[in-house]
């Protein structure tokens, strides 16, 4: 039995949370934290409640709810989860309270403040992830970008006033673009189906329609909302500034779950939507996704700040994972799910990690370190695991999501070409170098005399707590990933009939 | 035909504010404690004309001989201004008296400013029309300079004054060319001819000029030369009055021309020029507030970069367009206010605080007034889930309806050059170490009036259903 009303508790819960937290006193810091640590932990345990009730073997949405909103537009509160949003919200609710217990002692001023945006941000992501209507869809994309504004803003570095504005920026251009795509698709429905809708099902019924020279239009103009979000190369140069400058909890967050926001939106929006052009524009995409992982990969070789060097190894792995949705191969897809889950795990755990250090230290220069494998042994143990996991060790997660990937990127009939596997594989030894180069660099050899190191101390028990749970998942995907891989099975399936079948007389 | 008793009661909505103005002119000559009770009259006044209106909204007919409208339309413009004028009210209480202007005449001619926009938003011929807004700019005119030892207040209040007159000038000679092909002043009855008259050069020359006219009023460029100077340089209470109540009469006034327009044949008559000055407010309003380091003056291009937006909803002709403007307007009124409220409240008595940099670390100093105006800046940028987003989400729906994908580009990207502008304050505000020291005197009333305005702006953005089904009711 469904209990229909759980997306809205899921999504109720930090919301009406983060409000009732503004009522609290803002001298009372300690039951501040606990108190924000406590509301996503119930989100969370409403999100597993989805997963134990979802039926894996069916395509379609479930917990599907719907209210009328704005009956003129005939938009609703439409809410339901298929297998690959379950998947991103489970990623979703998993993170929020371990970043928001990694800030413990790292954000002291404003924590009030700091655990009312991460609630509202995680509305905001879990809304995205399980909206059903477009404009609300929509609402959620847009709105969650105040939060993350004011988490770089005011908690973040040096240069966060440029980040901030810069994200912020970067972001809108793309989306409102996107929102013009939106209404020209509901004026273009009301025409095919006399009434105006943004309902997203009903959508994906007349969006092949399409006239196809418009829905190459069309598919750009949501495909630049959502590339921007990847990023997918030439579109990436807001996310070194934002990530450098977001303080730990935000690159977490940021690397971890809003660039799969835009994966999401290709898979969800661009391809059912306008399935000729995504055909037509695979190659293109395909290419500008390779580009990424080569580029990414060579422009992290040469970082030296820690935290830019991860950033850029972002840009590259998420190019795999636009490959993998590109090559219309269940493998690929499959992978591409999963390898989203992977980079949100490995990535998330590499910014944590940095972030611990930069707190004893205030440095994330690479040459300011060295040789600290003797003092915080623990530290780098875990460092090297989550940096195994990242560069793709069989065995831990990254493996399985990159062989999937490059697997059905090879056997794809879409891209019809073994090059594409060929460049993509090469970002894989790339990882190796830059990632394992930063480790010695930073954990082996002398110790650096640097005074800044003095401070530096051992991860604690809180940290390790953090830090766990990620690894107890790397290894879980790494060992058994059908656990995972089943949940999103029968979605990707029917995706890929539902994107292949179109009338082949439309498709070149 | 002498007016039935309905009609008058119809009427109450005008009739209660006129007679407000002669009875707050009774309790200024007589009563000593004038500046008590004058202004908390004036909200009754218009809270209860506010209530009026929406209560007799449904009661849509022509009355006094197809001079008047009531009902309808001019009803939600009734209710934006009186309510929108109370909320200005409430923030002038202690303004006025902070920067040593209280003068008895200033809520009388508040109440007069707003008796001439609605006149404007429910006239029914072009005499009524010309009546409303001449009612309305000369109360601004001396509203505008009311702060007389103020040279800027002065400045503005001559400037406005001298291009105000000019666009008078135009409007005149526009009904002058009007009335002289139709025979009649009447709207209905021009409406009837419209498809004979508008093949023929002098009345679409003269229905031309009448929409310069109103291109002044509405602040759009090319006309816009006397927006930054007038509203920098008057009271900030009058400001805010200035550019969502003013701004939203000239816009009814528009429509109730266009309106007839947009039914027959010939809708797109005036598309070309509508859409050429929309795109040009948009990009200048937005392209040059960035410029801006006085907070006055960049709300003054914003305002004309919004005037872009509401146009295209005008260009676009259709039953939706007028919808979406009416939408937009009443938002826009909202946000507008709210942020004029907060400017009021921290400018200093010598009319200091205004530039951005005086905002530095509001964010710690008063964090409730900070988090409201950063709700305003968000709205006014368009961003969800506030009022703002809503509107541009509507102009554009009809702008694509009509088949002007283009302009609605042209209206995101201009938006995205804004939120720039909108974000300094909230960068300002929040991230910005704070330098000065601000002394912000607290005034209960004027907060309540802008907490009413955020709780507008937010419920008009999560839950607009209900406005939007009200003013769709009443577009044809």
């Amino acid at each position: 039995m469904e209990n229909n009303f759980l997306l809205t508790y899921l999504l109720l819960t930090p919301l009406v949370g983060g409000f009732l937290l503004l009522l609290i006193p803002s001298q009372k810091k300690q039951f501040i934290k606990n108190a924000g640590l406590g509301i996503s932990l119930i989100a969370f345990v409403i999100s597993l409640i989805i997963y134990f009730n979802f039926d894996q073997s069916k395509p379609d949405f479930q917990f599907v709810q719907k209210f009328v909103w704005i009956e003129n537009f005939n938009i609703s509160y439409f809410v339901g989860v298929d297998g690959l949003s379950l998947i991103l919200v489970l990623l979703t609710t998993f993170l929020t309270p371990l970043t928001l217990l990694s800030s413990w002692s790292s954000i002291q001023h404003k924590v009030k403040e700091f655990t009312f945006f991460m609630l509202l941000l995680q509305v905001g992501m879990l809304g995205v992830f399980v909206s059903l209507d477009l404009f609300m869809f929509y609402i959620f994309w847009e709105a969650m970008l105040i939060p993350m504004y004011f988490i770089i803003g005011i908690w973040g570095g040096g240069r966060r006033i440029y980040a901030s504005v810069k994200f912020f920026i970067y972001t809108m251009l793309g989306s409102l673009l996107m929102l013009v795509a939106i209404i020209w698709l509901a004026v273009f429905a009301s025409n095919e189906l006399g009434y105006f809708t943004t309902n997203l099902l009903e959508l994906y019924k007349i969006g092949p329609n399409v006239p196809h020279e418009i829905q190459k239009w069309m598919f750009l103009a949501f495909a630049l909302s959502f590339a921007i979000k990847v990023p997918i190369f030439p579109l990436h140069t807001w996310l070194p500034d934002a990530h450098v400058e977001a303080p730990t909890a935000g690159s977490v967050i940021l690397a971890g779950v809003l660039l799969k926001m835009g994966t999401y939106g290709l898979i969800r929006f661009c391809l059912p939507l306008f399935p000729q052009a995504s055909i037509d524009i695979a190659p293109m995409m395909s290419i500008l996704a390779i580009i990424g992982i080569i580029y990414g990969a060579l422009v992290a070789m040469v970082q030296k700040d820690m935290k830019k060097l991860v950033a850029y190894s972002s840009v590259s792995h998420l190019g795999f994972v636009v490959l993998g949705i590109f090559s219309f191969t269940h493998e690929a897809m499959q992978g591409a799910v999963i390898q989203m889950v992977n980079h949100g795990l490995s990535t998330g755990a590499l910014f944590l990690l940095v972030g611990v250090v930069y707190e004893r230290t205030h440095t994330r220069e690479i040459s300011d370190y060295g040789g600290i494998a003797k003092v915080v042994p623990i530290f780098s143990v875990a460092f090297l695991f989550a940096i195994l996991s990242s560069v793709g060790l069989p065995g831990l997660n990254g493996f399985i999501g990159e062989f999937l990937i490059l697997l059905g990127a090879f056997k794809s009939p879409v891209l019809n070409s073994w090059w594409y596997s060929i460049f993509a594989a090469s970002g894989v030894i790339f990882a190796a170098v830059y990632l394992l180069w930063m480790y010695q660099r930073v954990v082996f050899g002398e110790l650096n005399t640097n005074p800044k190191l003095d401070h530096l101390t051992d991860m604690n028990a809180r940290e390790l707590i953090v830090i766990i749970p990620i690894f107890f998942f790397i290894v879980w995907i790494g060992v058994y990933p059908s656990t995972f891989l089943n949940i999103s099975d029968a979605t990707v399936s029917n995706l890929i009939n539902q994107v292949l079948n179109t009338p082949l007389s439309v498709v070149k | 035909m002498i007016p039935t008793a309905l009609e008058f009661q119809l009427l109450l909505p005008v009739l209660i504010i006129a007679a407000g103005i002669l009875i707050s002119l009774i309790i200024e000559m007589f009563s000593s404690k004038s500046e008590k009770i004058l202004p908390w009259f004036s909200i009754a006044l218009f809270v209860s004309t506010a209530y009026y209106s929406l209560l007799t909204v449904g009661h849509e007919r022509i009355i006094f001989n197809s001079m008047l409208a009531a009902g309808g339309t001019a009803n939600i413009f009734f209710f934006v201004f009186t309510f929108g004028a109370a909320i200005v009210t409430l923030i002038s209480i202690d303004y006025i008296k902070k920067i040593g202007m209280y003068y008895g005449e200033y809520y009388i001619l508040l109440q007069s400013a707003v008796l001439g926009m609605m006149l404007m938003a429910n006239a029914q011929d072009l005499v009524m029309i010309f009546m409303g807004l001449e009612q309305m700019s000369v109360c601004f005119y001396i509203l505008a300079g009311f702060n007389r030892k103020k040279i800027k207040s002065n400045e503005a209040a001559m400037k406005y004054f001298l291009l105000g007159a000019f666009a008078t000038g135009f409007i005149v000679y526009g009904i002058a060319l009007m009335y002289g092909v139709a025979q009649t002043m009447s709207i209905p009855a021009i409406a009837n001819g419209l498809l004979i008259y508008s093949d023929n050069i002098i009345f679409v020359a003269g229905l031309l000029l009448f929409i310069i006219g109103f291109s002044f009023k509405i602040a759009a460029v090319p006309f816009h030369m006397w927006v930054p100077d007038v509203y920098q340089g008057s009271p900030t209470s009058i400001t805010a009055l200035m550019s969502t109540g003013g701004k939203a009469a000239a816009f009814s006034s528009l429509l109730i021309i266009f309106t007839p327009l947009f039914a027959t044949t010939q809708s797109t008559l005036f598309q070309p020029y509508l859409v050429v000055i929309a795109t040009l407010s948009m990009l200048l309003g937005s392209i040059v507030a960035i410029a801006q380091t006085d907070l006055k003056r960049m709300l003054a291009y914003s305002s004309i970069s919004h005037a872009g937006y509401i146009l295209i909803g005008v260009a676009a002709g259709s039953e939706l367009g007028i919808a979406s403007v009416i939408f937009y307007l009443s938002a826009y009124t909202f946000m507008n206010l709210g942020t004029f409220g907060i400017i009021s409240m921290i400018e200093n008595k010598d009319e200091g605080n205004l530039s951005l940099n005086d905002y530095s670390g509001l964010g710690n100093k008063k964090p409730m007034l900070a988090a409201l105006l950063a709700i305003f800046m968000f709205a006014l940028a368009g961003i969800p889930p506030f009022a703002g987003f809503f509107g541009k989400y509507y102009v554009f729906i009809a702008a694509i309806e009509s088949n002007l994908t283009w302009l609605a580009i042209v209206g995101v990207l201009s938006s995205v050059i804004s939120i720039y502008f909108y974000l300094r304050v909230v960068v300002v505000m929040y991230f910005q170490k704070d330098e000065n020291i601000l002394n912000v005197e607290d005034s209960s009333p004027a907060l309540l009036g802008i907490m009413i305005s955020a709780l507008l702006v937010i419920v008009m953005g999560i839950a607009p259903g209900s406005i939007i089904n009200l003013i769709s009711n009443f577009v044809k």
